[in-house]
Order: C-alpha cells, then sequence, then structure tokens
C-alpha cells in the first residue's frame, strides 16, 4: 500500500473525467456522472490525477491505517 | 504505464476536420449539433457523462494541445472561474445567446436578408462569404443557422483555447455549458441514489 492516496472534493467535481484519463492505475470512475470515484485500493498516489484536474480539485492525503 | 488508447482517444482530429470543412463550406457548420444532441442524449438515457469522459472531441483537442503539445501554463485557474455561480451563470448566457442565434435563423426565414458572416465572441463580426456557395434549396435560414452556429462553435472553442494557455489544459470543461448541462441532468436522475450510498460510507 502507498503511503498517500487522492482524495476528491466531490462537492465542487464537474465530472469532466480528465483525472480518470491519466490515472496509471485506473483508479478513478466518475460516479453517475456526478463526481469522479477514486478506488483506494488501486490508488497508488503518484498526484498525476490531481496535476491534470483543471479545477485543481483533488489533493493527496496521508493514508489512515 | 499509461492508460491504453482506444479508438474514441483520437476524436479530437473531429475539432480539426469540423472547422476547416466550415471554412471552406459554411453548410458542414449544421454538423455540430451531434455534439449538441448527443452528450444530452447519453446524459438523459444513459445517465452518464460518458460524452465528456470518453467522446469529446473537444476536450481531447485541448488535451492534446495543452498537454502533448506543452501549450498550456498548467497553473490553478482562479476561484471564481470554477465557481457554481459563473458556471451556472456562463450556462444561462449561453443558452440566451443561442436563443438570439436562433431567433436570426427566424428573421432570415421570415425574409431578411442573409447575413454572410461569423459572429466571433458574441461581438465582432467576420466576413466568411467565401464560405457560402449560393443559397440553399430550402431557403436562406439554413444557411443562416450554419453561420450562426459555426460563430457559437468557434467562439466557445476561442475560449478554451485562451483558457487552456492560461490555465491548465482543459480549463474549458470546468465551466462548458454542455459539460455543465449533461451534469446536471445527471444530478438529476442520479442524485437520491448517489446521496443515499455517500450517505453510507
Ligand atoms: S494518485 Fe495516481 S493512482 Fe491515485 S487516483 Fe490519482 S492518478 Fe490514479
Ligand atoms: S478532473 Fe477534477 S473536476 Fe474533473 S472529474 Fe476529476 S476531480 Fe472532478
Ligand atoms: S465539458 Fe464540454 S468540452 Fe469538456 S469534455 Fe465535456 S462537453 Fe467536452
Amino acid at each position: 500500500m502507498s503511503k498517500k492516496h487522492a482524495v476528491v472534493d466531490i462537492a465542487n467535481c464537474v465530472a469532466c473525467g480528465c483525472c480518470r484519463k491519466v490515472c496509471p492505475k485506473e483508479a478513478i470512475g466518475i460516479r453517475c456522472g456526478i463526481y469522479a470515484k477514486i478506488d483506494l485500493s488501486r490508488c497508488v498516489g503518484c498526484g498525476k490525477c490531481a496535476k491534470e484536474c483543471p479545477a485543481s480539485l483533488i489533493r493527496l492525503e496521508v493514508r489512515s491505517a | 504505464m499509461t492508460p491504453k488508447k482506444h479508438w474514441y482517444d483520437y476524436l479530437w482530429i473531429c475539432t480539426i476536420v469540423y472547422f476547416t470543412l466550415g471554412f471552406f463550406n459554411i453548410m458542414f457548420a449544421w454538423l455540430g449539433l451531434i455534439s449538441f444532441f448527443l452528450p444530452l442524449l447519453i446524459a438523459i438515457i444513459g445517465g452518464s457523462k460518458a460524452f465528456c469522459n470518453r467522446y469529446c472531441d473537444r476536450g481531447q483537442f485541448f488535451a492534446l494541445l495543452g498537454g502533448r503539445f506543452g501549450l498550456s501554463r498548467k497553473k490553478d485557474m482562479p476561484g471564481w472561474l470554477k465557481s457554481k455561480g459563473f458556471r451556472y451563470g456562463f450556462l444561462i448566457f449561453f443558452f440566451i445567446m443561442f436563443f438570439q442565434m436562433l431567433w436570426n435563423t427566424y428573421l432570415v426565414f421570415a425574409g431578411a436578408t442573409l447575413k454572410q458572416a461569423v459572429k466571433l465572441f458574441w461581438t465582432f463580426k467576420v466576413p466568411w462569404h467565401w464560405a457560402y456557395h449560393g443559397d440553399a434549396v430550402v431557403g436562406a435560414w439554413v444557411p443562416q443557422f450554419a453561420f450562426g452556429f459555426y460563430g457559437i462553435m468557434l467562439t466557445s472553442t476561442l475560449i478554451g483555447l485562451i483558457v487552456m494557455v492560461l490555465f491548465k489544459p482543459r480549463s474549458w470543461c470546468v465551466f462548458c455549458p454542455m459539460g455543465t448541462m449533461t451534469q446536471l441532468i445527471c444530478k438529476a436522475k442520479n442524485g437520491k441514489k448517489v446521496k443515499a450510498e455517500l450517505a453510507e460510507e
């Protein structure tokens, strides 16, 4: 398990899917066209999605055990 | 590892083809209606933003130019530009301008003369007469709609290019009227279900 994982500010997410396209682990899905959902078991905390999100709504957080 | 490429990852070509065709023959502007109805149909019937997430040529076009070709500063957008107020305000503004375009089409249908120009940023009339090759069989309103629609498509792409350069490649997607509209439809359709799920988590 990676030390960090991505977290989406779902209240402001526009569900554009930019993050999903760049995730190397296919850890992101767009839930019902409303927000981006991260599969924490797949996410390796690389931060690619955070860089890509045009609204800068993704941050990396330390995994809680 | 980079994500696998699919056939639909090359739809950005459509953006280039669309504007090129419309430069030579304005009637091709009508094709743009596909990228108007398809996202709405997918949202209404499928309840998803699969259009944005997979097929949208414009989003891919910005991702390519801003990402691969490095034409973006890749900076955060200012807060107001991604606020809900601006997103919904822009959607309403877009709607009003769209109906104004339809009204102009109607006026030509009712007898006004065809204006062979493309309106940019809802203000500047750019001559475009070379792309017009005589009256359509059906009537002058057909090319009038084409000029109007092409203007909307070109204007929104230009705005998208500006925010692409200034901020992140796909900044346009944050306030794109189609994106906002399809998300609103999805919220109306799936909102309850999703809220219940979130409450459980
Ligand atoms: S941090 Fe990396 S692995 Fe995790 S969701 Fe984002 S892109 Fe995917
Ligand atoms: S890129 Fe950002 S706004 Fe778009 S779906 Fe992902 S988290 Fe949401
Ligand atoms: S938000 Fe607009 S430009 Fe972006 S992918 Fe969706 S329809 Fe295309």
